[in-house]
């Protein structure tokens, strides 16, 4: 039974982060700390031939210049900076040698007593290079285009399934047809928190002790990279980030400055802090720009018959970055004649990395865009064209989807939107010299749930401590695992204390792919159920007890009491229980594990319908997003209020990748010039006006027992092409080419 | 010697020039904003000329941050943000870029709310400082210790990292005070200076609005 579980109920970390109180990597004070500044390459390719550090050296206050020719030894093999996810190839090693493989690269590392010292002395680092010819540009260098390489990454991205039917004839052959040619731009994550580790360090027995504060989506992770990397073993490390300033994606890997600050503490034996730059913030992985083609037909009533959908997505020189960007269209619609393509274009540039919805966003924004030039090729309502071909197949899989609400998402959100009282025809809205449209597209991801560990201890005071070595990056993973323990033992949730982000905790996968709550949610259930299982125990020693035969059946937990579900008078008080346990703690760790078995017959997704009005100035091409209304199909949600944020937040995305987010290279030095919040625009307040958010109903057993189906990147998914299609209603104007910004529009 | 502008010093100007050009010392934190670029952008392009390089001395420096006054021996270029988090430990106020595109480090200054990345500590001697951290000691009624801000924050959920959170509630108050926020389209405007990434606009604004509603009744 639950008590607070689907209940709005406020943070429990919300105090912390309205008061200050939280403290992220770069906040905590250590004695002695001495400070990192890292000296950022300047060419995309090619090689130091000298690298003079003296000036820097001779200042006051500076300890040391790491180079690549002063580095310390490091592991020799990949293998040891692999992190959790790593794709195929040879991962980056900072200050590996004197070769550069992209702008931006970190080339030095001051390390100085304070960091205004650091900083300046960055600024006296001279550098020569040799440089070499560079390839930055996706659109150039299409023709390289090749497929992805295999590894252990294909296991959550699956290259598209092989081509079925006969796409080509059916599609010359069908009466209504549509082709387009899609694009979006490079984008950088950028969380407000900028990328820190703090390092302290303490001597050890053979080696020191390390604890580190890392900004990152997963402790594990980091103390994996930095036990490999620098080899310490794990008993000599640990890794903590209890609060994190916005993840993304972002912190699915290590980034540089842990490196960075790992070995310029190792080296000085010192505590040290290294804070990227929010410049430095565009050196790392980004979401890869793509170009696409998608063409799809159909018989004149509106039914699909053929599809296909190819994309080709940037990656580096050294690893192969996939996403899955072409294999939405067969889980979405039913045609027979499909074929799906995804090729990469190694160029000079940094790895990807996921980014919200990655792929997804990707893929989605191209096809349903070109959903709705299909709908208006047949001259047929968006809506009327989606509900048309709606499959509760999967076609790729042949599988039925465990829970599908899609159509419930297009009812309520049509009618909250008022979808009914649209006019088909472009350019036929309008208020004074503003043009209106109103345009609407389907999303979906996917339901994933990982292996995790939870621990669960009802401590001698009644109060029941739980943790796992997961993250919150802004998800409300603290609030919503409290409320699964509280119910789980039927306790009030100011005694529940949950703990994350600490390596010494239960292991936990990094939080990524919207996993989060049904991976951790299981574990932190299956511990608490544990722990309920050895209260019965206690219970059935009672004097007389009334539990002797009781089975786990039998039972519940509410009121802070084990009690008889036939019969809940007859109940024991868990202090009691734990009292009887000899002054320490009932306390169990448990592994939440997807139930494959049960799994393996369904596709798992969420959906989400998005409804999207625009007001285009006439004159000026100006666009405003007005109105926005997304209908989510998620599962089971625990928190209405955090989900309803994290749908916010994606809906937030979704504006700004259609109208604003555009990391821009100049192709003549391989760099993204607007390296900044000033000139790398994302959605302001005052881009954002009336956002709305429903969650429908949806029960889905298979999944996990919990019904979890996470809710990070579905409020995205959609957006974009709902956008652009209101874009297009409004203008008349079809923008294939994301960010729809002035000049692609007038 | 400030006035070396290139290509990418000129965006990266306007920004921060329309937020700070209201304020009395606008002059000198524009000055500081460029001598900053210069130096960024020096970091990135040494320069070709060779000269022992030194470092001016430190200075002792007073400031009155949450009513409380603290002595500090401080690099003349400090930042009031760097000042605060790396040598006081009130590390409730955030940095994001460091370049006054964020609104993270937003703190008062007599009252008025101002990037703390923008202005050098030396400059704010003799002044108030409010950061988050004493943000409810400036109202009268503050239930459980927090000012009504902070209240509606939490309540509307007005925030998922918390990362821009301080600066966003700083920057609300700052808001109050002005007394300018007429209508929901006069907070969003208001409120453009402080990213927030995660996307809590809707949140924040319903939050402002909550606060204002209850002055007013
Ligand atoms: S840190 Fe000051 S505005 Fe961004
Ligand atoms: S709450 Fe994360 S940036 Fe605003």
């Amino acid at each position: 039974m639950s008590q607070v579980i689907g209940k709005p109920i406020n943070r429990v970390d919300g105090r912390d982060k309205v008061t200050g109180k939280a403290k992220y990597a770069a906040e905590f004070q250590v004695p002695g700390l001495a400070y990192g500044y890292v000296v950022s390459g300047t060419i995309a390719k090619g090689k130091i031939t000298r690298i003079d550090t003296s000036e820097a050296l001779s200042l006051d206050g500076v300890l040391q210049v790491f180079t690549h020719e002063n580095r310390p030894r490091l592991a020799w093999f990949d293998i040891s900076y692999k992190d959790q996810d790593a794709p195929p190839g040879s991962p980056f090693r900072p200050l590996q040698d004197a070769t550069i493989k992209y702008s931006g690269q970190p080339i030095a590392l001051v390390v100085a007593e304070t960091f205004e010292v650091a900083r300046y002395a960055a600024s006296l680092i001279r550098v020569e290079y040799k440089e070499e010819p560079h390839e930055t540009s996706l659109e150039a260098n299409l023709h390289r285009a090749r497929p992805q390489k295999h590894g252990v990454a294909d296991l959550l991205k699956p290259p598209p399934p092989k081509p079925k039917g006969d796409f080509n004839t059916v599609y010359e052959e069908s009466p209504v047809k549509m082709y387009g040619r899609y694009s979006h731009a490079a984008e950088h994550h950028n969380p407000m928190e900028l990328f820190a580790s703090t390092v302290v360090y303490e001597k050890g027995g053979k080696k020191p002790k390390l604890t580190i504060y890392d900004k990152t989506q997963g402790v594990t992770n980091s103390i994996l990279y930095v036990s490999q990397v620098f080899d310490i073993p794990f008993k000599n490390i640990r890794v903590l980030s209890p609060y994190m300033g916005g993840g993304f994606g972002s912190g699915l890997r290590p980034q540089y400055q842990l490196f960075m600050a790992v070995m310029a503490s190792l080296e000085l034996k010192r505590s040290v802090r290294v804070t990227l730059t929010r410049q430095q913030m565009f050196t790392f992985g980004h979401r890869p720009a793509t170009v696409q083609n998608v063409a799809i037909s159909a018989s004149a009533d509106g039914a699909m018959n053929a599809l296909y959908h190819d994309a080709r997505g940037e990656t580096s020189r050294f690893e192969d970055y996939t996403e899955i960007v072409t294999n939405w269209g067969g889980m979405l619609y039913p045609p027979e004649n499909v074929t799906q393509d995804y090729k990469l274009v190694p160029l000079d540039v940094y790895t990807p990395l996921d980014m919200r919805a990655p792929g997804g966003v990707t893929g989605i924004s191209a096809l349903e865009i070109a959903v709705d030039e299909l709908a208006y090729e047949l001259g047929m309502d968006p809506l009327e064209l989606r509900l048309k071909n709606y499959t509760d197949l999967d076609h790729n899989s042949q599988k039925p989807f465990s829970s599908k609400e899609l159509r419930a998402c297009f009812q309520q959100g049509a009618e909250r939107f008022g979808w009914s009282k649209r006019q088909f025809e472009p350019r036929s809205m309008r208020k004074g010299h503003n043009l209106i449209g109103w345009g609407m597209a389907t999303g979906i991801w996917e339901a994933n749930q990982m292996p995790a560990r939870a621990e669960a201890a009802l401590l001698v005071n009644g109060k029941l401590w739980v943790s796992s070595a997961t993250a919150d990056i802004g998800t409300g993973t603290y609030t919503i695992m409290t409320q699964i323990a509280a119910d789980a033992l039927g306790v009030p949730m100011e005694d529940v204390l949950f703990k994350l982000g600490d390596s010494d905790f239960p292991v936990a996968p990094i939080s990524g792919g919207s996993w989060t709550a049904a991976t951790v949610g299981m574990a932190v259930h299956s511990a608490c159920e544990a722990v309920g299982k050895s209260l019965l125990e206690l219970a059935k020693k009672l004097a007389g007890s009334p539990f002797k035969g009781a089975k786990w059946e039998d039972i519940e937990f509410a009121d802070r009491q084990l009690r008889l579900k036939r019969e809940p008078t007859t109940a024991v008080s868990l202090q009691t229980l734990v009292d009887l346990n000899g002054g320490k703690a009932v306390r169990e760790t448990s592994t939440g594990l997807p139930n494959a078995l049960k799994q393996k017959d369904y596709a798992r997704a969420t959906h989400s319908a998005a409804f999207v009005e625009v007001m285009v100035d006439e004159d000026l091409g100006t666009v405003k997003v007005t109105r926005a209304v997304s209908a989510i199909a998620a599962g089971r949600i625990l928190n209405p209020k955090t989900a309803r944020s994290q749908i916010l937040g994606g809906m937030v995305w979704g504006i700004s990748k259609a109208l604003h987010e555009e990391s821009i290279l100049d192709h003549n030095v391989g760099r993204f010039m607007n390296h900044n919040l000033a000139e790398y625009h994302v959605s302001v307040n005052a881009d954002i006006h009336d956002l709305d958010v429903i969650f429908v109903e949806e029960n889905d057993t298979i999944v996990n027992p919990l019904g979890i189906k996470g809710v990070g990147e579905i409020g995205i998914v959609a957006m974009p092409a709902a956008v652009a299609n209101a874009i297009f209603h409004a203008t008349g104007k079809r923008v294939r080419d994301l960010p729809i910004t002035l000049d692609r529009l007038i | 010697m400030y006035y070396i502008i290139s290509r990418r010093t000129i965006p990266s100007l306007f920004v921060p020039f329309a937020k700070i050009i209201e304020q009395p010392q606008a002059h000198l934190v524009l000055e500081v904003h460029l001598l900053w670029t210069v130096m960024t952008l020096s970091a990135e392009a040494p320069p070709k000329a060779t000269h022992t390089p030194s470092l001016p001395p430190t200075h002792t420096v007073t400031l009155t941050v949450n009513g409380t006054e603290t002595q500090l021996q401080l690099a003349p270029w400090t930042s009031l943000l760097d000042a605060l988090r790396e040598y006081m430990d009130l590390t409730g106020t955030k940095k994001g870029c460091d370049h006054g595109q964020c609104g993270a480090c937003t703190v008062l200054v007599d009252g008025k709310r101002i990037n703390a990345c923008l202005t050098l500590a030396i400059m704010q001697e003799g002044k108030q400082i409010t950061t988050i951290e004493g943000i409810a000691q400036t109202c009268t009624d503050a239930p459980d210790g927090l000012h009504p801000i902070q209240k509606a924050f939490i309540d509307y959920d007005a925030f998922q990292c918390g990362y821009c959170t301080p600066g966003q509630i700083c920057s609300a108050v700052g808001l109050l005070n002005e007394g300018k926020a007429k209508t929901t389209a006069d907070i969003r405007e208001l409120m453009s200076g402080n990213i927030c990434r995660c996307g809590a606009y809707t949140n924040i604004v319903q939050a402002i609005e909550e606060v204002i509603n209850q002055q007013t009744v």
